[in-house]
This record gives C-alpha cells, sequence and structure tokens, in this order.
C-alpha cells in the first residue's frame, strides 16, 4: 500500500494504491497536509488503484476535506469501483464529496 | 443442524499493522469457499478491519504484550468471524451511532459499528475469556 502524489497543471494528484485504513491514514494525511502548506489548494484523490477503506479512512478524507476548505481549496474524488462506492452510498459520504467516474472529468471539473 | 469448522484461529500482537495480513487470510479462505466476489471484496474485509482495529486500538488500547485472537467458523450457511481482545468489552446497540445523520455525517469518527452492522448479518459483543465480537455473514 501506498501514495504517489503528481502534479496535473494546478490540482494535485494522489493516488491511493492497496488499501486506505487505519494502519496507513496518518501517511496519507500527512501528505496532502504538507502539499496545502506549501500553498496548493486543488486536490484529487483518484481510487482506481484502491482495495478497501476502512472507517478510519474515511474519517481521514472528511478531515481532510474540512482542512481544505478551510485553506480555501477543493478536495474531489474520482474512479470509486462499485465496492468502493456502496461504502460511500451506505455511509452518505457521496454525498458530502464530488465524486467522477474518471480522473480526466474529476480534472475538468475543477 | 449445520456442521462447522474451524478455517482459521490466530493470535496477534496489538498492533493495527497486522491488519491487513489477517483480512486478506480471510479473503482468501472466503474466495476457496465460493463467496460473492461483493462479500470477499467488500462486506468481509472492511467489517474484519473495523473489528480488528476496534480490539486494538479500543479494547486493548494499542497495549504492547496484549493480543487479539481471531477465529473464522464456516458452516454450510454462515461464515462467522470471532475477535477477542483482553478489554472490558461494550455494548453493540449502545455504542453504535448513525453516521448518516447531519449531525453526523461530517464527522470524523463513529463510522466503524455502523459500518460493521451494514455489512454483516449480524454483529454481537459479549465476554468469554475476553471480550468477543461476533460477526456473522450468511454465505447466500
Amino acid at each position: 500500500m501506498s501514495f504517489s502524489i503528481k502534479k496535473n497543471a494546478e490540482v494535485v494528484v494522489v493516488d491511493v494504491e492497496g488499501q486506505l485504513i487505519v494502519g496507513n491514514r496518518q501517511e496519507l494525511k500527512q501528505k496532502v497536509l504538507d502539499e496545502l502548506e506549501k500553498g496548493e489548494k486543488k486536490f484529487l484523490i483518484d481510487f482506481s488503484q484502491t482495495g478497501y477503506i476502512d472507517s478510519s479512512g474515511l474519517g481521514v478524507l472528511v478531515s481532510l476535506s474540512k482542512k481544505i476548505r478551510e485553506q480555501g481549496g477543493e478536495l474531489r474524488l474520482a474512479n470509486l469501483n462499485d465496492d468502493l462506492q456502496t461504502l460511500f452510498e451506505l455511509t452518505k459520504l457521496d454525498t458530502l464529496f464530488q465524486i467522477s467516474d474518471t480522473r480526466e472529468r474529476a480534472l475538468e471539473s475543477f | 443442524m449445520a456442521e462447522s469448522r474451524v478455517a482459521f484461529d490466530l493470535q496477534i500482537p496489538s498492533d493495527v499493522e497486522y491488519i491487513e495480513g489477517v483480512v486478506e487470510l480471510a479473503r482468501q479462505r472466503c474466495r476457496e469457499l465460493k463467496i460473492s466476489p461483493a462479500k470477499c471484496s467488500l462486506n468481509i474485509p472492511v467489517a474484519l478491519s473495523e473489528a480488528l482495529s476496534n480490539a486494538i486500538l479500543r479494547g486493548n488500547e494499542a497495549t504492547g504484550g496484549k493480543q487479539v485472537r481471531i477465529r473464522a467458523i464456516i458452516s454450510d450457511t454462515d461464515l462467522v468471524f470471532e475477535v477477542v481482545d483482553e478489554g472490558p468489552g461494550f455494548d453493540v446497540d449502545e455504542c453504535t451511532q448513525d453516521c448518516t445523520t447531519d449531525e453526523n455525517l461530517s464527522k470524523e469518527e463513529g463510522r466503524g459499528l455502523f459500518l460493521m452492522r451494514q455489512l454483516m448479518d449480524r454483529v454481537e459483543s459479549f465476554r468469554d475469556k475476553g471480550n468477543v465480537v461476533r460477526l456473522t455473514l450468511h454465505r447466500e
């Protein structure tokens, strides 16, 4: 499991490879907060290579969303597979985040 | 009465780094048993991760030296996971919050038990040589 960060124009794109769970959520949080501190405002988290997410992982996404908004930025999500979509619907987090089917659509939406 | 057998029975230290390995073992067993792909990729990994994480962080308070035991029991009809920690236990009904209310939706925490109950057919907690959380999922 790992997180890779790339810059696409003005958007910081984070790929979550593997699981986003209690054991690695702080790593994701810190990587995004470091970018936020550098002045980045637009963030996209891409889940195309993600297995499953637990409640701690969902909690980190909620927390990052708040922190990014507080700094005047935006967080968007892309590429949830059917299982992840179900998870977001069960917790109603699909109503809290702007979610796109593809990375391209997400990038265009900023 | 349906016959049941133990698919695995193991102990791990109270460290969240062990969760992914246990979950992967459970998924492998479930795939071998031809459990539906959605249950193998969503219900079982997420619910079991939550139970293990609760046991390690809340039950055992991440204390070094304490252990968490995990048993998987399979019958013709059900999959049962029992997660046992050394904590005082808790009431599943009392501790579960509805994380989908307007008030709770944007909170960082409070989704673990809710998810377990959404993804499993039954979630129970009781005392038996430790605090036991039993997750039951119907195979069909």
